[in-house]
């Protein structure tokens, strides 16, 4: 199922759903990347609210999205980690090096942020 | 009433398949949110490295009565490869790459039981369990 | 069936207990009345159930008898299942125990068979026979019963516990986005990670940005909890939250580098006001000294 990405003036939103495959992951990496590009987004929020398990391929897929926009310029924020997953995620060893913020508003508060100290 | 539930992994839609069949029956068996996650977790981890290394196996899980309380055992079977060495693959140094490597030291961190059995050239088989506290 | 000696090959067994079952569920069907008013008094001479009153007994009597007979006419036990768990939930609160249930199912056991006794004593090897269908299917039914009371009661123990512990461990909201987790005494590993859970819940819930973690008052920690300490700073940041640890004793310093942690990664703040204070700085709160506040110029 593909993942939703919505445009909000400089940056894009994706919304995950809770049953997701590693092809849908795989497919939003590409998608992020072309819109960045596309659009020369300043950030992209991943929102992984609706996410109920967060294991190794996910973890390391949205690190690998993180850093390819990053090389494009652009920030990337994930919101909406549940507490149970990030719960699981910390006694399995998975760590995201990435910005996180708890859910969209945080989010882009934290892009806006972002973009005003390296303006 | 323990009915063993399998879910054939042949490609990483399965693996979506086998997790949520693993939350549904943590939380039937009464275990709260964060248990049911990791649990549910771990499940995501095992049938990855099926699909990963071995290509097809077997993911089974039921309800198990203990001592004192109720559980659930997870068993993940494969007729892959094998381990080479499951010395190695326990070894907790993958801990901070995001999960190379199998998982299993982290595997076996969560769970309350945790044995593994592999041989070159004919499978591996690893049985977890999670007690209710 | 009947006394004549078989000139025809004897059914199997299976076939032969699910018809003499099928006589027992219409005996028991048909006695209805009766035994279950039986029964209710064998309950009240046993003195079980003293926390129900006499109808209430009387009322739950009916169900369990009928869903009982109904187990024995299908063979399957998943409805009695979910009946026993939604019994249990009923009867819990009213203080019923665990022999109590046990009790009464058997006392229904007895009832019943006693009844059979009654009416095949003329034919003993019929009588046998129907014992034997009916005894195996009485104890599945005992025990599934009691199994689900059982699991009920210790579920309910379980939340209680819970809810103990957390009133025990309060996460305290002090500002807008700012928590306090001060943590006293004893650490084990459960109740370490009834912390964590709580306070990933709470930043939630608080949508906090800055959590303050003041271990000032543990004497102690061992690895595994000083790990799952680390681990709470690290799945706090997942939610979008910085963690301040305040009050770190050189002694549970020296256990989290042996860890292998690096702590100089981590926010440390000697004591709990400072780390109140650093708290406000990276909220955006100026902290005005009290001189200035009231106005002294």
């Amino acid at each position: 199922m593909e993942v939703p990405i919505l445009k909000q003036g400089r940056y894009l939103i994706a919304t995950i759903q809770a049953a997701l495959s590693d092809e849908d992951l795989l497919q939003l990496r590409r998608a992020l990347l072309e819109r960045v590009i596309q659009f020369r987004s300043r950030g992209v929020i991943v929102d992984v609210t609706a996410l109920d398990v967060m294991d190794s391929f996910a973890t390391r897929t949205l690190r690998d999205i993180t850093y390819m926009i990053r090389l494009r310029g652009a920030d990337t924020v994930i919101v909406g980690i549940q507490p149970e997953v990030a719960f699981a995620m910390v006694q399995l060893g998975l760590t995201l090096d990435v910005a996180c913020a708890l859910d969209l508003e945080e989010g882009l508060a934290h892009l806006e942020q972002r973009a005003r100290s390296s303006s | 009433m323990p009915d063993d539930i399998r879910v054939l992994i042949r490609s990483n839609l399965d693996i979506v398949t086998a997790r949520q069949e693993g939350r549904a029956l943590a939380a039937r068996t009464g275990f709260g949110a964060t248990d049911v996650t990791l649990i549910a977790t771990v499940i995501s981890e095992l049938a990855r490295n099926i699909v990963s290394y071995a290509r097809q196996g077997e993911i089974v899980m039921r309800v198990v009565a203990g001592a004192n309380a109720q559980g659930v055992t997870i068993i993940s079977l494969d007729s892959g490869p094998g381990i080479r060495s499951v010395e190695d693959a326990m070894r907790d140094g993958y801990s901070t790459s995001g999960g190379l490597g199998l998982g299993l030291p982290g595997v076996r961190r969560l769970m309350d039981e945790f044995t593994i059995e592999s041989a070159l050239g004919r499978g591996t088989t690893v049985r977890v369990t999670k007690w209710l506290t | 069936m009947g006394n004549k000696k078989p000139v025809n090959v004897p059914q199997p067994p299976s076939t032969q207990s699910t018809e003499l079952l099928r006589e027992l569920v219409a005996h028991l069907r048909e006695h209805r009345t009766q035994l279950r008013e039986e029964w209710a008094s064998r309950i009240t001479e046993a003195q079980l159930l003293t926390a129900m009153t006499k109808d209430e007994i009387f009322a739950e009597a009916t169900s369990v008898y009928d869903n009982y007979v109904e187990a024995l006419a299908t063979g399957t036990l998943e409805a009695l299942q979910s009946y026993s768990r939604n019994l249990s939930e009923r009867i819990i609160p009213r203080g019923v125990e665990t022999h109590e249930v046990v009790g009464i199912v058997l006392l229904l056991r007895d009832v019943l068979a006693r009844s059979l006794f009654a009416k095949y004593q003329g034919d003993f090897t019929k009588l046998n026979r129907i014992l034997d269908a009916y005894e195996p299917a009485a104890n599945r039914i005992a025990n599934t019963v009691a199994v689900g009371f059982v699991q009920e009661r210790e579920r309910v123990i379980r939340q209680q516990q819970e809810a103990i512990r957390e009133l025990s461990t309060p996460v305290l909201q002090v500002r807008e986005r700012l928590l306090i987790l001060p943590i006293i005494g004893v650490i084990d590993p459960q109740r370490a990670r009834q912390l964590t859970e709580q306070l990933l819940r709470g930043i939630r819930t608080n949508r906090a940005k800055v959590v303050v973690i003041d271990i000032t008052g543990v004497a102690a920690m061992d690895a595994t909890v000083a790990n799952h300490l680390v681990q709470t700073v690290e799945a706090s940041r997942l939610l979008g939250a910085t963690v301040i640890v305040t009050g770190l004793s050189p002694e549970i310093a020296q256990t989290i580098v042996n860890i292998g942690v690096d702590l100089g990664k981590m926010n440390t703040v000697g004591d709990l006001q400072g780390g109140i204070e650093q708290a406000e700085r990276l909220l955006g709160y100026k902290v005005i000294p009290a001189a200035e506040a009231t106005g002294a110029a």
